[in-house]
């Protein structure tokens, strides 16, 4: 697990990296914690006169056309967007590190065939793929959403795992172990794959902030997370109605969506430069 | 060929071909690369053959391809009585145990995410040479017996000297307990001093092991220290082959007479006429008809039968040379 | 004797990354004459090619030459030039070749461009007379067929031949030093032997002076005027090279002949310098080969200067002063 806090330490220590780092921390906390101690969100406690409230102490956030607390919202909306972003991740990561370390491993037909699959799913853009499928189901339950997402985003990291491997392959180390008689299992997974854990890392680490804005994008579009819950691009949705008289419902979920995004793809790049092995 | 032990050879090599042809579309136009294009030889028990060469002349193809870290392309390697090629890959991982090999980059042979100590106790867990309680005993004592602290076991690679590494890369091959070890320029990357600790080390161990070394290298003056026999090669073939001390002192085979005379001597009061080939080294996916070596060769009695016709490895004196005219060979200095 | 290089106590440091600096290397002092090859002999880390490097101010930062170094080229302190005056020296005054010919040439620019490249920074000539000369200097080097060699890319070459190229294009302004890191260490010894022969035809028929910076005594042996052995940042032994060869005095150059493997004269085991070379972070007190030295004896614990041995001849050791 070293091989993991190394790039992160590394990332921590450039301005950016630390700043990235510590948005997205708070972000985590203010979703993991606040809720309990916020109204609730779906709750609509005074529809005609409580709605549309610009920003007070009572409602630091204001509220919606619903009278619904935005803070809230966002908090529990923050929930839902990240916990989808990191499983569908963690699933992207692990399958996409599969295939490519399979493939540039064994080679041959097998990498043939496997990197012909990823090809031709890269020719189908991912969101129209996604679109599709959501647009022909009826609701679609959020663990069903995370693995669709997460199914169709590993072709990419595939293709960069595959290419370190053809890389690692030609190493002395492996070779070594080859001598020694090490089953290509063991290869895999003791010598190649902890090599490429930075590659993964920074393929997880933007990827977050991808499929926050993919989630967010399909959400908007009805097709995401359904309603009442909250999402982000959702609340975006419903405050398209009342954008002039109560801006703030759809500013600050809007504002969530890009700072967490931007920490993602700042502590991704942080960490990409980490990893570098020239910088080593 | 030289016929080393009286038990028989530890491994017999006869005609090995390795080609490497390129992938791809244009793999119809693309000549195949013959690194290896038909040696033989024999190593005996406990001794060291030393495989020496220049760049492209194959050397390194040859020791990876007998231990099948490449599928050769033709020919036999026999070892402890076993043909090495058609066996499976069950079998073969069972003998690895008793042919292991040490690269020449310390840098590249040592995974930099394991810790030296797991890397020298793979060979233990993958053939089961001892219960998980007792690894780290065993890999203590191998630590010490190529002369490192024992204590540093769980450190990193980038923690360590080249010269450390390469100590850590021979315990590695130990572990298994071998009978032969591929020596792949073991020393070319390392110091003068520290070049002359681990090969010091690699005689003691041959010593004390009763190892078989094919040692590769680039150095005649290396080899000199712990091989005795050499087979020079050129191209893809041997060229001569000889006990060390008759090789250095009359070598029979022109490219030979070249190499020793373009080693750099320690001497400034040795006057001797250096013998400068001209020209490149032929590529090895079109090497040249005839002898290999004719369009660099400098012997006065070269002529029209060194392009036409192939010299075979034939004896000479002491020495196996594949020249036509290696009785008339001329003589260099006397050392 | 035309004095054409004064190094006066070089020293050059790096940030250890805890606000101090340490030096790779401490108190360099050499020179060099026109015509004359001096061979800087060492092992890694003792600080020869920063030594090269500090010479053209090449030092990468954070490292600096430190304030009481002095650089002299003929009459100019290389060490107060800056901007232009400092890019009139490199290359056209003094000349470097490295060690890796593949990534000291560009692989996408022509050969011919590149040596080209050399010849227009220093000389107000137009393209066709820098082709020209470029020509004329692959001659010099020895490349068969130049002509079409000049429209050639590096990787079409083989090593032997970039290296050829790489002294080209170190020529190409005309240097009057030529300060060679290692110039053959990458190439097969064949090889080798032809590019030295260049050096050799160069050094007689230009009168250039040479630093030739190497490991390997054998290269020394036949080519370098005179040595400076190197260890720890410093030069621990210097001297005529047929009086190193046959009188080394420093228990480190008495170390590494005793573990070089030779090919003449009867076959031995070698005896190696027991430890390893110690990292430019931690020098030791007192004679920095101490830890290592088998003759190191209580005077040892300080550090010594360089002791003359016999005429030309100096070691950086107590023992000098004890007659033989």
């Amino acid at each position: 697990m070293t091989v993991l806090l190394e790039p992160l330490r590394r990332a921590w220590r450039t301005p950016r990296g630390r700043a990235g780092v510590l948005v997205l921390l708070a972000i985590a906390v203010v979703v993991i914690f606040s809720p309990p101690l916020l109204p609730d969100p779906l709750a609509q406690p005074d529809p005609i006169g409580g709605a549309s409230l610009a920003p007070s102490i009572a409602h630091p956030f204001g509220t919606d056309q619903l009278s619904r607390d935005v803070l809230s919202r966002v908090a529990v909306g923050g929930r839902v967007s990240l916990a989808v972003a990191i499983i569908a991740v963690g699933l992207s990561i692990t399958l996409g590190a599969l295939v490519g370390l399979v493939a540039g491993y064994w080679g041959g037909l097998v990498d043939a065939a496997l990197m012909r699959l990823v090809d031709a799913a890269l020719a189908v853009p991912r969101l129209f793929l996604l679109l599709l499928v959501l647009a022909m189901s009826e609701r679609v339950p959020v663990w069903a959403l995370v693995l669709l997402i997460g199914a169709t985003g590993w072709f990419g990291t595939s293709r960069i795992v595959r290419a370190e491997v053809l890389r690692l392959r030609e190493e002395s180390y492996v070779r070594a172990s080859e001598a020694l008689g090490a089953s290509r299992r063991r290869v895999i997974f003791r010598h190649l794959l902890p090599n490429t854990l930075g590659p993964l890392l920074v393929a997880a680490t933007l990827g977050v902030g991808d499929v926050i804005l993919l989630e967010a994008g399909l959400s908007f579009l009805g097709l995401g997370i359904q309603p009442p819950a909250p999402s982000w691009g959702g609340m975006i949705l419903d405050a398209r109605e009342v954008l002039v008289t109560a801006p703030w419902a759809g500013l600050f979920p809007g504002a969530a969506i890009v700072l967490t995004v931007l920490s993602a793809n700042l502590v991704g790049d942080a960490v990409r430069d980490a990893v570098d092995p020239r910088a080593a | 060929m030289t016929a080393p032990s009286s038990a028989g050879p530890l491994l017999e090599v006869r005609d090995l071909i390795k080609h490497y042809h390129s992938t791809g579309l244009f793999r119809a136009s693309a000549p195949a690369v013959r690194a290896v294009d038909g040696v033989s030889f024999d190593v005996g028990r406990g001794e060291t053959l030393a495989l020496v060469g220049e760049s492209g002349c194959g050397k390194s193809s040859v020791g990876r391809t007998i231990l099948r870290l490449q599928e050769p392309t033709s020919g036999s390697a026999v070892f402890e009585g076993i043909d090495l090629f058609p066996l499976d890959r069950a079998e073969l991982r069972r003998l690895r145990r008793r042919m292991q090999i040490i690269f020449q980059d310390p840098y590249s042979s040592l995974n930099p995410r394991m810790t030296v100590g797991a890397a020298v106790a793979e060979g233990l867990e993958i053939h089961r040479l001892a219960p998980p309680k007792e690894i780290p005993d065993r890999v203590a004592a191998l630590f010490e017996e190529v002369g490192l602290d024992p204590s540093y076991a769980g450190r990193y690679p980038h923690e360590f000297s080249g010269g450390q590494r390469q100590r850590i890369g021979i315990a590695r091959a130990l572990a298994v307990q071998p009978s032969f070890i591929v020596c792949d320029e073991p020393v070319s990357a390392l110091d003068v001093s520290v070049q002359a600790q681990v090969l010091n080390l690699l005689s003691d161990l041959q010593r004390d092991r009763g190892l078989s070394y094919l040692f590769i290298a680039h150095d005649l003056a290396v080899v000199r220290q712990i091989a005795r026999r050499v087979a020079v090669m050129y191209l893809g073939r041997i060229v001569e082959e000889a006990p060390t001390e008759p090789l250095l002192a009359e070598p029979r085979h022109p490219y030979t007479v070249a190499l020793l005379s373009a080693v750099p001597e320690p001497d400034p009061t040795l006057r001797r006429s250096r013998i400068v080939l001209r020209g490149d080294l032929p590529s090895p996916s079109n090497p040249p008809a005839g002898c290999p070596f004719h369009p660099r060769c400098f012997h006065p009695r070269k002529d029209q039968r060194c392009v036409s016709e192939v010299p075979r490895l034939r004896p000479v004196g002491v020495t196996s040379a594949a020249c036509h005219y290696a009785e008339e060979t001329p003589r260099q200095d006397a050392p | 004797m035309t004095r054409v290089l004064e190094v006066e106590n070089l020293r050059v440091s790096f940030p250890d990354g805890s606000g101090r600096r340490f030096r790779p290397v401490d108190g360099v002092t050499f020179t060099l004459d026109r015509g004359e090859t001096m061979a800087l002999v060492g092992e890694s880390g003792c600080g020869k090619s920063l030594t090269s490097l500090a010479l053209l101010r090449l030092i990468p930062p954070p490292g600096r030459i430190e304030p009481d170094s002095s650089i002299r080229l003929g009459g100019t302190d290389v060490l107060g030039l800056e901007g232009n005056a400092l890019r009139q020296i490199r290359g056209r005054r003094i000349g470097m070749i490295f060690q890796d010919p593949m990534t000291s040439l560009n692989p996408v620019l022509r050969v011919g461009d590149q040596i080209g490249e050399g010849i227009r920074a220093h000389f107000p000539v137009s393209k066709a007379e820098a082709r020209e000369r470029s020509l004329r200097l692959l001659q010099e080097v020895g490349i068969p067929d130049p002509g079409s060699r000049l429209d050639a890319y590096p990787h079409e070459l083989s090593g032997g031949m970039r290296q050829r190229v790489m002294i080209a294009i170190a020529l190409a302004a005309e240097p009057e030093i030529l300060v060679a890191d290692e110039p053959t260490t990458a190439l097969d010894v064949t090889v080798q032997a032809q590019i030295l022969e260049v050096l050799d035809r160069l050094r007689s028929s230009r009168g250039m002076a040479v630093l030739l910076i190497t490991h390997d005594l054998g290269i020394v042996a036949g080519r370098a005027d005179r040595v400076a052995v190197m260890y720890a940042g410093q030069i621990v032994e210097e001297a005529p090279t047929a009086r190193l060869f046959a009188n080394p005095s420093h228990p480190y150059t008495q170390g590494l002949f005793a573990s070089v493997p030779r090919i003449r004269g009867p076959a031995r085991r070698l005896t190696p310098i027991p430890g390893s070379v110690p990292p430019a972070t931690a020098w030791p007190s007192g004679c920095r080969f101490r830890p290592r030295c088998l003759k190191a004896f209580d005077k040892c614990v300080m550090e010594p200067p360089l002791l003359p041995i016999e005429p030309g001849h100096r070691a950086r050791c107590w023992l000098a002063e004890t007659p033989r």
